[in-house]
């Protein structure tokens, strides 16, 4: 097992308010890993940090290392449109660009400079193969993707982010706003990309963590209750806790 | 009677009310265009928007009017739009709550409430004297564009404000940078509000007549403009200048003038809405 992303001693701040207390964990390579608990537990925060969109939220404040691949990404040297490229982030509520399918998908590698036509159809084609999205939209790449159903648009939300090639991908309740039948598609999806990926997802769903992850954390109220291999949190947890949140005793 | 009918009836009170306030606008407005149609609609024909203007109310035509109506309208709307779609940018996205924006913004929107005659006196002082632009319609156009800038920054905000969070933190995460973000993301989103203010100040421009009489524009201009360093006058100027003399053919010539301008201006307004419409339904969010 290679650990690909590591937290030491994290606390998060935002202004008075302590939001994650002291968070010790690493997260394996070509995994899944879920993040659950109740709500304003921190576990969005804390998928948040891997990409540093926490920067945006003017009184956020952090104590501790996130390290990837070994490295600090909170360094001063550190540049932030670099490190996104190499983890991508799919949201709770899909939020498609209001251009073509193609130019949603297309928009990282422009972005980063890529101009060579033959070489963007490639990519995005792959990354809608990827996103099990393509079968269903190869003939109509130009028109517009707000004209997606909410889970066909999930997808191709995944498909903009798998384009620009990370290492990670990060998930916030990618299946909250779906139907059930779009979330089976969605889960198979993460199931397949794990392959290539290293995936942390928060869920709200504890039939989803189960289902689709290799492990499991648990928060409550800003601290890590209790991580371990799903299997092993789903039937046998540690701390009573985590057993009333998954078998729905509060939460 | 019960306490619900009494409301009931005071509901429907103010719902006539209401009704009477927006028509009196309504009437005095149809009054008025109406008035002007029938003294001035006959007046109108080929020769009247192709002549130059004469001491001869019958022989009297717009063409240096309009002509530099246009002249004005392009260049304003050249000037406004690049310095207020940027300050608008600089505001929306890039100086929020700092100290100098915070001054800006109170300022912008005074700006907005300065009497345009105020605008023309400061045409005059920079544009016309310091800059040595001389009673010009480079002159004008800076003068004007001064005068709707605060319309194009506000809407231009607006627009930019109305784009979701979530289209720029999607951005953000595919490790586009800010600029980036603006530029590829949140100007197009934006663009139909935008454009809409664009063209609201620009047909607000196309009706002002004091500053540029303030700044020396002509009533009587006996040659079209050709190059923007020329002097100039405009629809407006032109009415003001029929209006003001005592020989009924004129009056008529100035409703006539009226009409045209006021085709403009609704023919503006109406391009404004349509592009809202068009972009509203495209961009659904």
């Amino acid at each position: 097992m290679k650990n690909k992303l590591e937290a030491k001693n994290v606390s998060v701040f935002y202004d008075d308010f302590q939001a994650l207390n002291n968070i010790n964990m690493s997260f394996e390579e070509n995994a899944v890993t879920a993040l659950i608990g109740p709500s304003g537990c921190g576990k969005s925060t804390y998928l948040r940090l891997f990409n540093r969109m926490n920067d945006y939220i003017e009184s956020f404040r952090l104590e501790g290392e996130i390290l990837i691949d070994k490295k600090n990404i909170y360094n001063k040297n550190i540049i932030v449109e670099d490190l996104r490229k190499n983890i991508g982030m799919v949201f709770q509520k899909p939020n498609p660009f209001p251009k073509s399918i193609f130019e949603n998908v297309a928009y990282g590698l422009r972005i980063q400079g890529i101009k060579n036509k033959a070489i963007l159809r490639i990519k995005v084609r792959k990354a809608l193969q990827q996103a099990a999205l393509w079968d269903e939209v190869k003939n109509d790449l130009d028109k517009s993707a707000l004209t997606l159903s909410g889970g066909q648009q999930q997808r191709l939300c995944i498909a903009r982010t798998l384009a620009v090639e990370p290492s990670i991908v990060l998930m916030d309740e990618p299946t909250s706003a779906l139907d059930p039948i779009a979330t089976a598609k969605v889960e198979k999806l993460i199931y397949e990309l794990k392959k290539e990926y290293t995936i942390i997802i928060v869920t709200h769903n504890m039939q989803q963590a189960k289902r689709i992850s290799d492990y499991t954390a648990f928060f409550y109220m800003g601290d890590l209750i209790e991580y371990n291999k799903t299997e092993h949190i789903f039937t046998n947890p540690t701390h009573d806790r985590t057993q009333n949140y998954i078998t729905g005793r509060f939460g | 009677m019960n306490n619900s009918k009494v409301n009931r009836i005071k509901d429907k009170a103010f719902n006539y009310f209401g009704i009477f306030c927006t028509l009196i606008g309504l009437v005095i407005l149809a009054f008025f265009i109406g008035n002007i149609f029938y003294d001035g609609i006959t007046r109108i024909d080929w020769d009247f928007l192709t002549a130059l203007p004469s001491r001869k109310a019958e022989k009297a035509g717009i063409l240096t009017a309009w002509v530099g109506s246009i002249w004005i309208v392009v260049f304003t709307f050249l000037i406004v739009v690049p310095l207020g779609i940027a300050a608008g940018i600089y505001l929306e996205e890039y100086g929020k709550k700092s100290k100098l924006s915070e001054l800006l913004e109170v300022n912008i929107s005074n700006l907005a409430g300065v009497p345009s005659v105020i605008y023309g006196l400061l045409g005059l002082e920079i544009f016309v004297r310091v800059l040595g632009m001389g009673n010009s319609i480079l002159a004008g156009s800076f003068t004007l564009a001064l005068l709707v800038l605060p319309i194009v920054i506000v809407s231009s905000r607006e627009a930019l404000k109305a784009v979701p969070k979530s289209i720029r933190l999607a951005s953000f995460a595919l490790g586009s940078s800010k600029w980036q973000t603006i530029w590829h993301q949140v100007l197009p989103a934006s663009f139909g509000g935008i454009l809409t203010g664009v063209i609201l100040a620009i047909s607000r421009a196309v009706g002002e007549t004091a500053p540029l009489i303030v700044i020396g524009a002509l009533a009587y201009v006996p040659f079209t403009p050709s190059s923007p360093m020329d002097e100039f006058t405009v629809l407006p100027i032109q009415i003001f200048n029929w209006i003001s003399r005592p020989q009924h053919e004129f009056t008529v010539n100035a409703a006539a003038a009226i009409i045209v301008l006021l085709i403009i201006t609704f023919t503006m307004n109406g391009i404004a809405v349509y592009f809202r419409n068009k972009w509203q339904k495209k961009i659904n969010w």
